[in-house]
């Protein structure tokens, strides 16, 4: 990692009003939570539903997206990134770093604040909060690193990494059950199920299957990114 | 040597044009086609046509499948497997996509190229930019919306099913489909109009509508079952584009309603009615607002 490039791709995510906006939905997911803990009390299948459905099927694959296509997507865009690529800095170190960033960000942004939701609806009864959190921290780790690496090899990252999340993983996933086994929902989903004493979550995917594919690929996309970003060619505008 | 003249003005053949000269109406409706066409990547490069081709198609598939449904089950069934007006909540996530990629590039480009202040440099007005570009980008949603629609109709028409009521259900979901467009097109493109960089339009534009259709949604379900308060439910509706105009739909075209609670009662009904138009005219004013003054950041 170059600390250089770390500290300007976290001021080019995080200054100026979008650090506000993204803390924006954060915050509507804690209220949110508070606004059902106070008309329904404490339930925690309303709790299960609540988290799995908004923060790990929504809220962190936005974020992931956001986050994981902001870090390079712009500066791709406008041409700048050549200015990046000009210093003696390996592309493999500048992906790195600028992953780094990505996953502290949406970590911080939506994992965290999926754990707080949990602690608010439920406190720490049957592990429910730590079981969502932890399932957070790794499908944001995934997202990042995925998002990443689409960036990199299209312009249009965002509108594909939207149509995985959209469509593969909530429409298809619905219709068709063996898209779920390929999906970074459902892996981080298998964690909630190990960690958490209450059955409330279940899985497609058994959680030593889906460490693995969320190890390769977390490493994998990492990796890959990198070497596209070895050769990376310009384009212009469309 | 010497009977060359000392400085000569080449005539290079300038002309005046002095053809007619069109007005505000043919420029507001040039505009409005090559937006129109834009939003398809009609004459834009060949990469700027794979998204929303890709889209059209993958909106269209399952309407095919219905339709052979209807074809190979017509012994059984006499209704279509889901109704035309369900179709749009169903394919949302398509719709969202082609919004959020497609309302930045109808905007975005002009303002971050600054080619807004070359457009006003004409005869045209504010208003008939903004008339041009939320036309342009509602016709095309429109167009997304009644392509598979049309495949269905023809599917079961095909599998003789009775013409009259299904002719019947297609004009109100077409007409459902209008008001659709016409809140996605509106929504997307007052986001849009709010950056110059295409990556962030296409971000918030995304997280406004997936966003807010997620959480209303699971609170629906959870008001709904977990509490057992339908109307509390319904109400929720209100605060997503997408279940807003599917309560609107549902209310006014008697439509089957797709969200997880439908608008609570006539009043309910009719505040839904009340906001969607709002919601358009808002839209409609903001842009306005946007392009009163120019200021190219």
């Amino acid at each position: 990692m170059n600390a250089t490039v770390v500290r300007l791709t976290y001021r080019a995510l995080l200054g100026g009003r979008r650090a506000w906006l993204l803390l924006l939905m954060s915050v509507l997911l804690l209220a949110m939570a508070v606004l059902l803990r106070v008309t329904v009390g404490v339930d925690h299948q309303v709790t299960a539903d609540f988290l799995g459905a908004v923060a790990v099927a929504a809220l962190v694959p936005l974020f992931g997206l956001i986050v994981g296509t902001g870090v390079i997507g712009p500066e791709i865009d406008d041409g700048s990134i050549v200015y990046l690529l000009s210093k003696p800095i390996s592309r493999p170190r500048i992906i790195l770093s600028k992953f780094a960033v990505a996953a502290v960000g949406t970590v911080l942004f939506a994992a965290v604040p999926t754990f707080v939701a949990g602690l608010v609806m439920s406190g720490t009864a049957g592990r429910i909060a730590l079981g969502f959190g932890a399932a957070a921290l790794v499908a944001s780790v995934a997202y990042s690193a995925i998002f990443l690496l689409l960036s990199v090899v299209t312009r249009h990252a965002v509108v594909y990494g939207l149509a995985y999340a959209l469509i593969w993983e909530g429409l298809l996933g619905s219709f068709v059950p063996g898209a779920r086994t390929l999906s970074v929902q459902q892996w981080s989903l298998s964690l909630t199920e190990a960690i958490s004493t209450r059955d409330l979550v279940s899985s497609d995917v058994r959680l030593a299957v889906a460490g693995v594919l969320l190890a390769v690929v977390i490493v994998g996309a990492t990796w890959y990114a990198g070497q596209r970003l070895r050769v990376l060619s310009l384009a212009g505008e469309e | 040597m010497t009977d060359s003249p000392a400085g000569v003005i080449h005539d290079i053949g300038y002309r005046k044009y002095d053809g007619p000269r069109l007005g505000r109406g043919r420029v507001t409706r040039a505009l409005y086609a090559h937006s129109l066409r834009g939003a398809y990547g009609l004459g834009r490069s060949a990469r700027a046509k794979v998204l929303p081709m890709l889209l059209l198609g993958v909106m269209c598939i399952p309407a095919f499948v219905i339709a052979v449904i209807a074809n190979v089950a017509s012994g059984v069934t006499t209704e279509l497997v889901l109704p035309y007006s369900r179709y749009v909540v169903v394919t949302q996530g398509i719709l969202t996509i082609f919004v959020a990629a497609q309302a930045p590039a109808s905007l975005s480009r002009d303002l971050r190229f600054k080619t807004v202040p070359l457009y006003f440099s004409r005869p045209l007005e504010r208003s008939d930019y903004v008339l041009a570009k939320f036309g342009a980008l509602t016709t095309a949603l429109f167009l997304l919306i009644a392509a598979p629609l049309l495949i269905m109709y023809i599917g079961a028409l095909l599998a003789e099913l009775p013409a009259g009521r299904e002719t019947g259900d297609l004009l109100l979901a077409l007409l459902g489909a209008v008001i659709f467009s016409a809140v996605f097109a509106g929504v997307g493109l007052v986001i849009a109009s709010l950056t110059a960089r295409r990556g962030f339009g296409v971000a918030a534009i995304i997280t406004v509508f997936a966003l807010s259709f997620a959480a209303v949604s699971a609170l629906q379900g959870i008001i709904r079952y977990e509490v057992d308060d339908p109307t509390l439910a319904g109400w929720l509706g209100l605060l997503s584009p997408i279940t807003l105009a599917d309560g609107f739909q549902t209310w006014v075209l008697d439509a089957s309603s797709s969200a997880v609670a439908p608008p609570p009662g006539a009043t309910g009904g009719v505040v839904f009615v009340l906001v969607t138009f709002a919601v358009i005219g808002a839209c409609w004013a903001l842009l306005n607002l946007r392009y009163r003054k120019v200021a190219v950041s």
